[in-house]
């Protein structure tokens, strides 16, 4: 077993909502939104987690709480083996801040645009006190640069945000955090703004500094088809809880929760032959807020398979064959996943429900040739 | 009007005039849409996809301009219409558009039915009672509750938005219809269902639809036919599904390579090395060549012709005969 590297208990965030003062005198109760509720996962040394989920589910807050952006409101949270929820010591934050980076979503506007690309890559240094001498630091820097691949680093070194590509400014970003050499990276969504190429281009290059930097990524995402490629572990979210996780293949191939399916069922894929088949997605509404979890499974409303029990009582963590792979589902592994799928023709007239077996429908899939 | 051409473009060019040069965005592109029909257009940011549904709709901006090439709608040019015979015979009535970050073109200070009838007065002079019904059938059609008619953007949720602009652009019934990356911004579930609707609707109506986005997946789930970009020229035309399986331009192939996969494990993803060219000062022959890892001699100096590879139409100088 590889030893974790963020290790997370019980861990919450609630946000208390703004009274007024009517409501104050009437004596309400506050409200709060709970942001994450009380989750347990841990990441592990070279073993990158994702953590997916619709937007609201959570996901952003919990890099926040690991960077200590926000203050965790319960629970332990480890990293390397030291809690930093007691972390309050100006200085030892700062040392901590040295191990720890993020990658933010929208490489136009997480960069100062009147900064050139060397003031942006010296902040860090200046701050943390690393190299004594402007050449000490412009040699960092250049290294930093070819390390994220913008060679020659003496082209990029002058020029400013506004001169670069959507996917060059994102590579200045990460040699930022780079350059600190962390031992793990939050990046939230580090990818979504970019074109399919681009990002190809850039998970490529960040899978291939987790070997040469001794890294591991906290990989924040919604786009599911991403984290296959990109990392090791997966955990889905639901309105502030992690309701599934595990390895990232063993997840995307047997999903056990509801949820999970769903959400993969939504996945559009590049299979052209389905033109006339709609595939139903199968959950409810909208995802409810914060303030009001449903009790029981916080679930229950959009389940399509929920029972009497789901209602009441809260799911515990299951596992059915691997050991890692664990869901809070209270029918974890029982239920058959099927997926329903309706024809649609002439004049929009929509066929009955067929069932397919999950597995039946990734069969067809279509891969070019070169692929396989 | 099923099988009948609608919109036939022909050579349609469309260059910006700026300072720094001219920016050939869009460069004798030509292709059909049978009535029925949905055509999807792909490629990367600045490949000119945008532009080329701003010129079908006659939008392009100064200094941008359509220097050559027709449009010809139902047997009518409107690539030589004027500015007037555009806004009253063209916009919303024959073609109309959803365009991208659609959620925020809502004025917050009016309800949703305000905005929605807003074209059924300007076109038709329909309004009250008439135009509501109108617009109560429109909003059931992309599964809306028709009490969102009185409610005001804010109310509504993201995805709602979206719904409502969608049904806001099919409402004057009009023969195109353009979607500028109608899902992109919203959450993977609710761009399903959205995509559900769209190809449910696809069928109820039996309009023709341009879908524009970056990302081929979506694509794959609601065109027959898919135009590929690439600087500013349609680099490969034909068959969806053709061209899903068996990718004949080495831009597309890299471009579907480019996808992560659900269920497959990779090891690495394709990726096409390099950034777009400039468009004021296109690459010489081939406009793809230095990127192009099958690149010769000849697609430095000329430039490719389109050639017919099983029915799909490819420009490019590897499935040059002579």
């Amino acid at each position: 077993m590889p030893k974790s590297i963020i290790r997370a208990r019980n861990l919450t965030k609630k946000f208390g909502i703004t009274q007024g003062l009517v409501q104050k005198l009437q004596g309400q109760p506050k409200m709060y939104v709970r942001a994450v509720d009380g989750i347990d996962f841990d990441v592990y040394n070279k073993r990158s987690l994702a953590l997916v989920g619709e937007s609201g589910c959570g996901k952003t807050t919990v890099g926040k709480l690991i960077m200590k952006l926000l203050d965790v409101t319960d629970g332990k949270l480890w990293v390397k083996g030291r809690d930093i929820t007691k972390l309050t010591d100006h200085r030892e934050l700062k040392a901590y801040r040295r191990t720890a980076q993020m990658i933010y979503q929208d490489p136009f506007s997480s960069l100062d645009p009147r900064f050139k690309v060397f003031d942006i890559l010296e902040e860090p240094l200046l701050i943390h006190g690393i190299g004594d001498t402007i050449d000490e630091r412009r040699a960092m820097i250049e290294e930093a640069l070819e390390e994220v691949r913008l060679t020659p680093p003496e082209e990029f070194i002058d020029r400013y945000p506004h001169m670069l590509s959507g996917g060059q400014r994102q590579r200045v970003a990460i040699a930022r955090c780079l350059i600190l050499h962390p031992t793990f990276i939050v990046a939230d969504e580090p990818v979504s703004m970019l074109d399919v190429s681009v990002r190809a281009e850039l998970l490529n290059l960040m899978k291939d500094l987790m070997d040469e930097e001794d890294l591991t990524y906290l990989y924040i995402t919604h786009d599911i088809s991403t984290t296959r490629f990109f990392t090791e572990d997966i955990g889905v979210m639901y309105l502030g809880d992690l309701v599934e996780k595990g390895p990232v293949g063993e997840v995307l191939d047997n999903p056990l929760h509801p949820y999970t399916q769903a959400l993969l069922t939504a996945v559009p894929e590049p299979e052209p032959d389905r033109l006339d088949r709609i595939k139903e997605i199968p959950i409810k509404g909208e995802i409810p807020s914060g303030t009001n979890v449903p009790k029981g499974c916080r679930f229950h409303p959009r389940c399509p398979y929920a029972k009497k029990i789901c209602r009441k009582k809260q799911p515990r963590e299951k596992t059915v064959d691997h050991k890692l792979h664990r869901a809070k589902c209270h029918f974890a592994g029982e239920i058959e996943f099927k997926m329903r799928v309706r024809k649609v023709g002439k004049g929009g007239k929509v066929s009955k429900v067929e069932e397919i077996g999950i597995d039946e429908l990734r069969d067809e899939e279509t891969v070019p040739d070169e692929l396989k | 009007m099923n099988g009948r051409t609608i919109l036939d473009v022909k050579d349609l060019s469309t260059h910006y005039f700026t300072s720094k040069g001219v920016v050939k965005a869009l460069d004798d592109a030509s292709f059909e849409l049978k009535g029925g029909q949905s055509l999807g257009i792909a490629g990367e940011s600045g490949c000119g996809k945008s532009t080329l549904a701003f010129s079908l709709l006659r939008m392009v901006q100064p200094p941008g301009r359509i220097v050559k090439g027709s449009i010809m709608l139902d047997g009518v040019d409107v690539a030589k219409f004027t500015e007037k015979e555009a806004r009253k015979k063209l916009r919303w009535q024959k073609i109309s558009m959803v365009f991208q970050g659609a959620m925020d073109i809502m004025t917050p200070v009016y309800t949703v039915g305000h905005q929605m009838m807003e074209p059924l007065y300007y076109h038709k002079g329909i309004k009250g009672k008439k135009g509501r019904e109108i617009c109560y059938r429109y909003l059931d059609m992309v599964d809306l509750d028709t009490d969102l008619f009185h409610r005001y953007p804010h109310e509504l949720s993201g995805g709602q938005k979206q719904r409502v602009i969608i049904a806001t652009a099919l409402l004057m019934e009009p023969d195109v219809v353009i979607m500028d990356e109608p899902t992109t911004a919203l959450d993977v579930v609710v761009e399903a269902r959205i995509m559900n609707d769209l190809k449910r609707l696809k069928h109820e109506l039996d309009n023709s639809m341009i879908f524009i986005t970056h990302d081929l997946s979506i694509l794959a789930e609601v065109s027959d036919n898919l135009a590929i970009m690439y600087a500013g020229w349609i680099v490969e035309l034909g068959d969806a599904s053709e061209i899903y399986k068996d990718p004949k331009h080495p831009y597309t192939q890299k471009l579907i390579a480019a996808i992560p996969r659900l269920h497959m494990d990779m090891d690495r993803l394709e990726y096409i090395p390099g950034a777009p060219p400039e468009l004021t000062d296109p690459p010489s022959g081939c406009r793809f060549h230095p990127r192009c890892e099958h690149a010769f001699d000849r697609c430095m100096k000329e430039v490719p012709k389109e050639y017919d590879v099983d029915g799909v139409l490819v420009k490019c100088h590897l499935y040059a005969e002579d």
